[in-house]
């Protein structure tokens, strides 16, 4: 992929809006058709959906080596409805010769992160609300429903109004037991969830120093502020990870041209302290209902669920084994654990995470998006409580429309499962084992 | 055709439009549980014709069109917010049901009837005897609405036609 082109004075989204609708220039407003680099939907949003629509379009897929299929959602099948969901999604998958299947591997959005399917500068559409967790890696990822993916399968384009950007800047250094899903909590809250037709990008000091899981927490969860996309620049942190999944960037320069210009027109720049931020929990039944940990402690909860695509990577597990290890999730409490992906499974096994978290009591569930988008095991029953590493507590997603759903950090979805209600996580830190 | 308002307030999220766990079933099934969380009553009592009006970020949450679907099937002619989540927009809009942006939607009642005139971009509570102008929509938009959504569109435009911006290369 060539660079973007010199132009002075543009967003990252920007540059990506013109590139792919083969403009030189593109500008927030502009209304472009748009020629797609990625196309993703998983079980639910996908074949299913698309395969009537296709027939009656009579189109095949566009070009199938650019089509990534997760089944995700109906994983594994718990009766025949959702078994046939993923035989139609199987066979689908076979019969359009669809580049990249994954069958009950994990979560799709953790495994175009994990397998290097996202490059700096792709415009990606995908079948989902949380696509945008792909921006983390300097893309313009945004989540389309079943028509419009549809005709992207089938045609490689779609209509887009070029987003608008809001810039948020993090200066400081997150204290010990504050993450990235604090930040974006307290962003929920701070800017709303009423920000459609706009990208967020994430920059500044305290995301430079960032993990890419971490700054996948952070565009995962721009889907929660209502953003079209939200995007990081690339930079050395993006390059070892994308070496590191075996699909390294040939030429650093080019990715790092996909950066919004230090002259960029924003919509509104928002400056935040990383440094003073604590721990934040989300009251039912919305994430932009945000509170300090501190405000929140004392509720009582039933489940405690560490999972989804924004809550179950590799280090989400590592956050809640810190907490856990040596500790037993307290009487009356049941913890399930649904990581993101089979690989996560096997580095957690390997690295003594997934032990710890057994020793502690965890039920370990099958990877998938499980619980989160109410479709999967460990479902709530009526007046039940749960705290949840997932990105959404809408009245009636997790089960009954009677559950309430607080959302937290793994460390505090973790020191929540020890305590038997919602505390501060900062006091269950360092109680780290050997064997951790 | 008029229709009778049933008016929410902010933030009405996919889940209590299309509920997660109802996903699987199929869409008679699944929207008679439309918004049933906050009026049981719904599904059950709004007739062919009438109107969804809402107040900020109508649809927020997930892509799945079921949302907008369950809406259509239902018989909603047009929800009316003051403001929409993008992809529910786009959804509504590829479906062919008309997702209206109208800051005063605070104004309109529970059961006030009301019209639309979608092409004059006017539309009119005829309870209260007021008429409000709302932004025509792009005209790339306003093709594929009368074509009856997206896929209709495509199908009656040439081959590789999505709906034409005017502003591509």
């Amino acid at each position: 992929m060539a660079g973007a082109i010199a132009i002075k004075g543009r967003t990252l989204v920007e540059k990506i809006a013109a590139k792919a609708s083969g403009r030189v220039d593109a500008r927030a407003g502009d209304l472009v058709t748009a020629e797609v680099d990625l196309c993703f939907a998983h079980d639910s949003s996908g074949p299913r959906r698309w395969a009537p629509m296709l027939a009656e379009l009579g189109r095949g897929l566009w070009d199938p080596s650019k089509v990534v299929i997760a089944s995700d959602h109906y994983v594994p099948a718990v009766d025949a409805e959702s078994a046939a969901i993923l035989s139609l999604t199987r066979r689908f998958a076979a019969d359009h010769g669809v580049g990249h299947f994954y069958d009950m591997e994990g979560i799709g959005h953790m495994l175009l992160a994990e397998r290097g399917l996202v490059r700096p500068g792709m415009l990606v559409a995908g079948g989902d609300s949380h696509t945008p967790m792909a921006g983390a890696f300097g893309a313009y990822a945004a989540g389309y429903g079943a028509t419009d993916m549809a005709a992207i399968a089938a045609t490689g384009r779609t209509w887009l109004q070029v987003p608008a950007t809001i810039r948020v800047e993090w200066r400081g250094a997150l204290r010990d037991g504050v993450t990235a899903k604090d930040m974006m909590l307290f962003l929920c809250r701070e800017l709303g969830m009423d920000n459609a037709f706009r990208a967020v990008e994430f920059a500044g000091p305290t995301v430079e120093a960032m993990s890419m899981p971490e700054r996948l927490v952070l565009t995962n969860m721009a889907a929660e502020l209502g953003a079209e996309t939200g995007v990081v620049a690339p930079d050395g942190v993006t390059f070892a990870w994308l070496r590191e999944a075996g699909a390294p960037v040939s030429d650093e320069a080019e990715a790092r041209s996909w950066a919004s210009d230090p002259d960029a027109a924003y919509e509104v720049v928002h400056r935040f302290d990383a440094g003073v931020l604590e721990p934040m929990i989300a009251r039912p039944h919305s994430p932009a209902n945000s509170v300090p940990a501190s405000e929140a402690e004392g509720q009582a909860i039933d489940q405690a669920y560490i999972g989804a695509c924004v809550g179950a990577k590799l280090e989400d597990l590592r956050m809640a084994a810190r907490v856990l290890a040596g500790q037993r999730v307290a009487a009356g409490v049941r913890l399930l654990i649904a990581p993101a992906s089979s690989r996560v499974i096997q580095a957690a096994s390997e690295d003594g995470t997934l032990a710890t978290l057994m020793a502690a009591g965890a039920t370990l569930m099958p990877s998938g998006c499980g619980a989160c988008a109410g479709m999967g095991a460990g479902l709530l029953a009526d007046g039940e409580v749960c705290i949840s590493t997932t990105n959404r507590n809408f009245k009636g997603r997790m089960g009954h429309a009677g559950a309430e759903v607080y959302l937290g950090s793994p460390y505090s979805v973790a020191a929540a499962a020890v305590a038997g209600r919602i505390v501060d996580p900062r006091g269950y830190l360092g109680q780290q084992r050997a064997a951790a | 055709m008029t229709g009778r308002a049933f008016v929410f307030g902010d933030q009405i999220d996919t889940d209590l439009l299309a509920p997660g766990h109802l996903m699987k079933l199929d869409l008679d099934a699944l929207a008679s549980h439309c918004l049933e969380a906050i009026d049981p009553s719904f599904a059950r009592t709004v007739q062919p014709g009438d109107f969804v009006v809402a107040g900020l970020n109508f649809g927020l949450g997930s892509s799945r069109e079921q949302a907008a679907v369950s809406l259509k099937h239902l018989g909603v002619q047009a929800v009316i917010a003051k403001s929409f989540a993008r992809i529910f927009w786009r959804n509504a809009i590829n479906l062919g049901l008309p997702a209206i942006t109208l800051p005063e939607a605070g104004e309109i009642a529970a059961g006030d009837r009301l019209s639309l005139d979608l092409m004059a971009g006017r539309l009119t509570n005829q309870t209260t005897g007021r008429t409000y102008g709302f932004a025509p929509f792009p005209d790339h938009l306003t093709a594929m609405m009368r074509d009856g959504g997206l896929i209709a569109h495509l199908k009656r435009r040439s081959a590789d036609a999505q709906p034409k911006t005017g502003a591509a290369a």
